[in-house]
């Protein structure tokens, strides 16, 4: 329950000064003050008002009266009263559920305003209020938005999901639908959020990862620094159920080791077929390899996730590479010191060498923290050795003198670990601690007591001259550990100081009742191994202590007095126990291991809250093994539309090429690709070819690299392509690849860009041509061309956004009855534009497909983005407007006819007796003069070809020139025949059923015939 | 992730509260209290504590300490890392972190908070972005938003948030171009009795101070960076062009940022500036200790050291020092039992000493040990590691920027143990 923190606040003058009024009436006159100016006209005294108020929340006072008036304000146009409401709203309306309603419909409508930041705001407003009575409001909200065109509204709806979740679990099922395509994002804004939705609400629903694994990976570098601490937690969870182990003893090779190929086959063969290699994961390396660079991250969370992803999941050998990092965050804050050191402390147990050479940054400050001293001495216990024990014991030296006692404590147990598990060094540390006895500090004489009864345990032969030394010291020592410790060596050991036990016991014998409890016990204990022993000298001495230990007010030591009297004195009643006394109490006990505290604090995951704590946290993911065998890796593999958007470009841009090489050389295109595609299956380089291959293969290779250079002249290159993406975080804005997917990644994308031109082109023969599948079908790109631009919007009309667009005349991969058409946006105004996309189209049913939103132009940049239009093979233009996030602009494209048409590769009997079934009606004809210049063949398919998108076929006769398309949306074949009269002129034909087309074709290719 | 903070100042009272989700009561701050009680000194509170329903994640910053509230398994890291980045922008903001300053403005504070986390995870956190939607308050906007009802709220979504450069804000505008970067370097050491070096090492930091117009991308590049260790950069930073040549290339934040850290390999012998001559004893019989400092210069490289200082944290038992100083002067604060002595510019020709007494509680035992000294000074115009600029070129724009580039050097955690 809430208390009234108001009613305390005044203090005892105030309080004596108003005598006759209570704090409530204050409270109340204070709140109608506030109520009056939120009620007033004046927006600077609502605003002052809210100010006020949100001053006593922030102060944890409550202002819960104040509701009513406040929420009236809800949908004020000033931009911070506004927001001040939405604090307070956020605050009570989990306590004023029914007025909190009022305010549900301006959220409502603000979630459909033009302005992303009111949408965002709305949403995160919206599903922050507690109210179960809104559920489905905010179910209905959080879908939207998950579609909304901004990625930050996307984002703020990941946030809203985790919110909704645990306002009403029921809603997981629907909530994981909207996770699950939320997933699928591109934006690096929405990765880390979504990412946090998944780990909240459904962390089990592994498989929906598989198929936004490497898009995830690969985003990485370039998600905000806390969504790569959440998105690298949950892929190493992820891994650890997707790959095999790379820790096998013998598996020391991976994908990237190229240490198998020089080994010696003949050795190796018996081995492997018994024993198969690991051979790591592809998808395994990925995520290591794109994790690295984040360990050089300003945050040290994001480092300490690197880290423990590494120790995870890395084979062992590559796990030092986190070292330096971890060591450098050592520089930071006390706090990051403090986990930091917890996980060093953790990982040095197992792997020693890995901190070894940094042992000097774990020395100890006396400006250091206690906790921050006591882990770095608990390092450098774990990393001492035979080598280095010298030195460090040499540093504990120092620290044993701290005037912080607790930690002087810690330094002398630290040493008799490393005395224990360095044999060589423990009469050193011994003789060390028998010192420290003689220390004026009580603390540091009765740690060193603990510590040297433990290491006498392992081994007690050897000094009797220690144990009389700690006897003498006995009356000095007054920590009851240290008494008690002593005590017990006696008594253990009484067999070698005869004298000096008995002497001891009858010391105890006059304090016994002014001692601890511990110390009474272990008295009990020396008095009865004593008796068993020595019972002439000790028997009324341990009768005497045994009466005191009797009427004793703890029940333990009354109880332990009362066992060792049957144990010990023989009585008729005491049975058989008794003639085993003396091997039950002076059994030879094991030797106590002294180990490191942090020795079973690797069953948590590196970098936890539980690891820090060393208890499972509520929400705790368990890491699992390794699985035996690995899932199907093929799980992962995306289809196309999956890609992000840099791999879908490159991806398209690279089959173009392949596209257009094999049409140019249509007869062996089918094989060329299943080469390259078996190759790069391999996952070597898929364009070298291997060393094997035939002459004729080299030369077709040679043409084909002329003919790619070509193109390039031609054709937007790639890295026109990617001038589209700003320049990347980590990545030099001269190259492609973002900086976490070097080479192989690259052998990725030609990999799927092999497999996809199979696709596409088996898509293309079975919906152009489902009855012939001959070499009539070969859909072809001509390897040159001019490329015509044309302007879309001029810079003067588009408020400095100027757009050309050209038909690249390839095929479009989006739909392929669309046309593709390349647009270049440049921004010759002096400020950046933002969001640019596409807005409404005319006619309405107009099948665009759209390029994604440009989220920013800088001044002079330019992108060229691709989109799709669907003109249904006729001329009409496609309208439409490009917007800014500003203003919008309608531009149009007007197809050229010979843009609509796709070049189809056929023989010349084939075209011929396509020729004959498109007669009559289907044939239109006419008379065309050439320029001179044009009537060499060369020149002719030249200037069809600027005009039109055909293909040429080969002709037998040398006065016939053919020329062979389809419409792009329908597939009808549309014939051009030139048949060469005398001088210049000449028969021009063409058979379409699209005989609108075939006119205006018609119309363009006389014209350019005519020039030059 | 991040459920409700809590802002307490040294006296225990929590002085700020803030809830992401549900509102949880401030008497889970009580098993804070405990601990710290327990611990004494503020600094040795365990930043990770578990309540019976609660994990509460703590720093201390200054003389405050932010308590996050935590329901759930998360990182420790993750929400130390982002309570330091609040305290930072708070610094940022308001030019100090105390208590004073946040009381002061705490509507802005709480706007900031608002901003920062959304259900407990972090929303805004670069400088450019916040600055964007929440103005830094200044005299002027102040007066002018009384007069006016203006507000210090931006109504549109900052242009960083969205795009892939998020830490710099579009349209930058400036008259005078200027672009500095300030290499400051720290020596962290630990000096035994003998003057030997038990152990050394460098960390360098460069700031910079970018103001330039438009979209520059800058290229900075070092006479020597095989020096260079480790580093970690500024999100900024290209990665991949410092892995394949060494350097920096960026396009910087507006303002003020830290472009990278780095640390000066260890292999690498570490000069170490001064020297220090001691003698401090505490006497067994008789209620008085002696002190004798003497510091003089090792390897300045021919530089003057400034800012000269000697701090020593003394054994409790020391009641008061009589002491006399050749040059600058000392306090002795009774109550930490600091002993603080501010020598200023180190002369080599007159050597600075610091002599006298130390006075004793009587009947106390000696100590055990003798306190350390801590070192501060300054270096200026020095790089101890050696590290070179070599050159700053800009692209992307075509006016020509000033620059400047500036080294120090400075004592970081330089102990020297007696």
């Amino acid at each position: 329950s809430l208390s009234h923190p108001t009613h305390y606040h005044f203090n005892k003058i105030e309080a004596q000064m108003i005598t006759s009024r209570t704090t409530l009436d204050r409270n109340d006159e204070m709140n109608d003050d506030l109520k009056e100016m939120l009620e007033s006209s004046k927006e600077s005294l609502k605003l002052e008002a809210m100010k006020r108020i949100v001053g006593l929340i922030a102060k944890g006072k409550n202002a819960s009266e104040l509701f009513p008036a406040v929420v009236k304000n809800v949908a004020s146009k000033n931009i911070e009263l506004k927001k001040l409401v939405y604090v307070y709203l956020v605050r009570y309306a989990e306590e004023q559920q029914d007025l909190a309603l009022l305010s549900i419909s301006t959220f409502q409508r603000a979630l459909k305003d033009p302005n992303q930041f009111i949408r965002a705001s709305a949403l995160r407003v919206l599903s922050s209020i507690r109210v179960p009575i809104i559920v489905p409001i905010m179910m209905l909200a959080i879908k939207e938005a998950a579609a909304d065109l901004s990625p930050y509204v996307r984002k703020t709806s990941a946030h809203a999901i985790q919110k909704l979740y645990s306002l009403d679990p029921e809603q997981k099922e629907q909530l994981i639908e909207v996770i699950e395509k939320l997933l699928k994002d591109k934006s690096t804004l929405v990765a880390g959020s979504v990412v946090m939705a998944f780990e909240e609400v459904c962390p089990d629903r592994i498989d929906l990862i598989h198929k936004n694994y490497r898009k995830l990976c690969n985003l990485l570098v370039d998600v905000e620094e806390w969504g790569q601490v959440v998105i690298i937690s949950m892929l190493t969870r992820y891994a650890r159920t997707q790959f095999i182990s790379p820790w096998k003893e013998d598996a020391v090779f991976d994908g990237n080791n190229e240490k198998t190929f020089y080994e010696s086959d003949s050795e190796e063969k018996k081995d492997q077929t018994e024993n198969k290699p690991y051979i790591m994961d592809p998808d395994h390396r990925l995520l290591l390899r794109n994790t690295k660079p984040l360990l050089q991250s300003r945050n040290t969370a994001v480092v300490m996730s690197v880290a423990q992803l590494y120790w995870h999941l890395a084979p062992k050998h590559e796990v030092s590479i986190v070292t330096k990092s971890l060591v450098r965050l050592l520089r930071s804050h006390r706090e990051v010191q403090y986990i930091v050191l917890q996980n060093i402390a953790t990982m040095s147990i197992q792997r020693k060498g890995m901190f070894e050479p940094f042992m000097k940054s774990f020395y100890v400050r006396s400006t250091d923290a206690t906790h921050i001293k006591t882990l770095k001495l608990e390092i450098l216990t774990n990393l001492a050795n035979e080598a280095n024990i010298s030195t460090i014991l040499r540093e504990f030296q120092t620290y044993v003198k701290s005037q912080d006692k607790a930690f002087a404590a810690a330094t002398i147990q630290a040493i008799g670990r490393c005395a224990t598990n360095i044999s060589e060094v423990t009469d050193t540390c011994l003789n060390g601690l028998v010192l420290l006895l003689s220390n004026r500090d009580e603390t540091v004489v009765a740690e060193s007591v603990v510590v040297i009864k433990k290491l006498l345990q392992t081994q007690p032969t050897q000094h009797s001259e220690i144990i009389k030394h700690m006897a003498k010291l006995f009356d000095n020592i007054t920590v009851p550990m240290a008494r008690a410790s002593i005590l017990w060596l006696m008594g253990e050991y009484c067999e070698r100081v005869p004298k000096i036990a008995p002497d001891v016991l009858r010391k105890m014998a006059k304090t016994f009742t002014a001692e601890e409890d511990i110390v009474k016990l272990q008295t009990v204990n020396l008095a009865a191994k004593l008796y068993l022993i020595n019972s002439k000298q000790t028997k009324l001495l341990t009768q005497y202590i045994l009466n005191l230990g009797k009427y004793d007010q703890n029940y333990d030591i009354r109880d332990r007095t009362r066992f060792i009297r049957q144990l010990i004195v023989p009585n008729e009643k005491s049975g058989a126990l008794n003639k085993y006394a003396r091997r039950i109490l002076l059994a030879p006990k094991p030797a106590p291991v002294l180990e490191s505290s942090f020795k079973d604090r690797d069953r948590y995951q590196l970098g936890t809250l539980s690891h820090s704590l060393n208890i499972k946290a509520s929400g705790y993911q368990e890491l699992c093994d390794w699985p035996a065998v690995a899932p199907d890796q093929s799980v992962r593999n995306v289809e196309e539309r999956n890609l992000c958007k840099q791999e879908f470009f490159s991806v398209l841009n690279m089959y173009m090429n392949v596209c257009s090489e094999s049409g140019s050389e249509s007869e062996d295109s089918s094989e060329d690709s299943e080469e390259t595609s078996s190759d790069s299956g391999k996952s070597s380089s898929g364009s070298e070819e291997s060393s094997s291959e035939s002459e004729s293969e080299q030369k077709k290779k040679k043409k084909k690299m002329k003919k790619m250079a070509l193109q390039k002249k031609s054709k937007p290159t790639a890295a026109d392509r990617y001038s589209e993406i700003p320049p990347v975080r980590y990545c030099p804005h001269i190259g492609p690849l973002r900086d976490a997917s070097p080479r192989s990644d690259n052998q990725r994308v030609y990999f799927i860009s092999t497999q996809l031109l199979q696709k596409i082109k088996s898509r293309l023969i079975k919906s152009t041509l489902p009855s012939r599948v001959s070499c009539l079908v070969q859909v072809t790109t001509p390897s040159f061309g001019p490329v015509k631009t044309y302007e879309l919007l001029h810079h003067m009309t588009g408020k400095g956004l100027s757009a050309k667009y050209h038909f690249p005349r390839q095929p479009c991969l989006y739909q392929p009855s669309m046309v593709a058409v390349q647009v270049i946006l440049t921004n010759s105004s002096d400020h950046s534009l933002e969001e640019i996309h596409i807005g409404d189209r005319n006619p309405a049913s107009l099948n665009i497909h759209c390029f994604n939103t440009i989220e920013r132009l800088e001044p002079e940049a330019s992108v060229t983005v691709s989109m799709g239009v669907d003109f249904s093979d006729s001329t009409q233009a496609a309208n439409f407007q490009l917007c800014t996030n500003t203003d919008q602009f309608s531009v149009s494209i007007q197809p050229a006819v010979g843009e609509l048409l796709m070049p189809s590769t056929m023989a010349e009997q084939d075209f011929i007796k396509e020729q004959g079934k498109l007669q009559g009606m289907n044939e239109t004809s006419q008379t065309v003069t050439m320029a001179t210049a044009n009537t060499s063949s060369q020149a002719i398919s030249k200037q069809v070809l600027s005009v039109a998108n055909v293909g040429v076929v080969s002709s037998s006769q040398s006065n016939f020139h053919r020329f062979a398309g389809r419409t792009v949306s329908s597939g009808a074949l549309v014939l051009v025949t030139l048949e060469m009269k005398e001088s210049s002129s000449a028969q021009l034909t063409i058979n379409t059923e699209k005989s609108v087309m075939a006119s205006m074709l018609l119309r363009d290719l006389k014209q350019a015939l005519a020039q030059v | 992730m991040i459920h409700s903070l809590f802002l307490i100042n040294q006296s225990g009272d929590i002085f700020l509260e803030k809830h992401w989700k549900s509102v949880i009561g401030r008497s889970v701050c009580d098993y804070f209290f405990e601990a710290k009680e327990k611990a004494v000194d503020p600094e040795n509170v365990a930043p990770v504590l578990q309540t019976p329903h609660h994990y509460l994640i703590s720093i201390l910053r200054g003389k405050l300490f932010f308590l996050s509230v935590i329901q759930t398994e998360v990182p420790p890291l993750f929400v130390i890392e982002f309570l330091h980045r609040v305290a930072d922008t708070f610094q940022d903001y308001f030019g100090d972190c105390s208590e004073g300053v946040i009381k002061d403005n705490l509507v802005t504070v709480y706007e900031l908070l608002e901003e920062m986390l959304d259900n407990g995870f972090p929303l805004a956190t670069e400088s450019n972005v916040l600055k964007e939607m929440i103005r830094p308050p200044t005299i002027l906007r102040s007066v002018v938003n009384t007069l006016t009802g203006g507000s210090n709220v931006g109504d549109t979504l900052p242009t960083g948030q969205l795009s892939n450069i998020p830490w710099r804000r579009a349209g930058v505008k400036y008259t005078n171009n200027e672009a500095y970067f300030d290499v400051i370097e720290e020596i962290d050491a630990i000096l035994d009795k003998s003057g030997t070096t038990v152990c050394a090492e460098i960390q360098g930091v460069i700031e910079a101070c970018v103001r330039l117009t438009g979209m520059p991308d800058l290229t900075l590049s070092f006479m020597n960076p095989r020096l260079l260790d480790d580093v970690s950069f500024h999100p900024c930073v290209r990665f991949k062009r410092w892995e394949s040549e060494r350097v920096l290339s960026f396009i910087p934040p507006d303002g003020n940022f830290t472009l990278m850290t780095y640390h000066v390999s260890s292999q690498n012998l570490v000069a170490i500036p001064v020297y220090v001559k001691q003698n401090i004893s505490f006497f067994e019989t008789g209620p008085c200790g002696r002190l004798d400092i003497t510091i003089g210069p090792k390897q300045t490289m021919g530089k003057t050291v400034e800012g000269l200082m000697v701090t020593i944290h003394m054994p409790k038992a020391v009641l008061s020092a009589n002491l006399t100083a050749t040059q600058g002067n000392y306090s002795y604060d009774l109550a930490t039992k600091v002993l603080v002595w501010d020598i200023g510019k180190l002369n080599p020709q007159k050597l600075p000493n610091l002599r006298g007494s130390l006075s004793m509680q009587a009947g106390v035992p000696r100590p055990e040990e003798n306190p350390s000294l801590n070192i501060e000074l300054k270096i200026q115009q020095l790089a101890i590691s050696g590290l070179k600029v070599s050159r700053l070129d800009m692209y992307g724009e075509k006016y020509k920027p000033f620059k400047g580039v500036k080294y120090v050097t400075k004592a970081g955690k330089f102990q020297v143990r007696t």
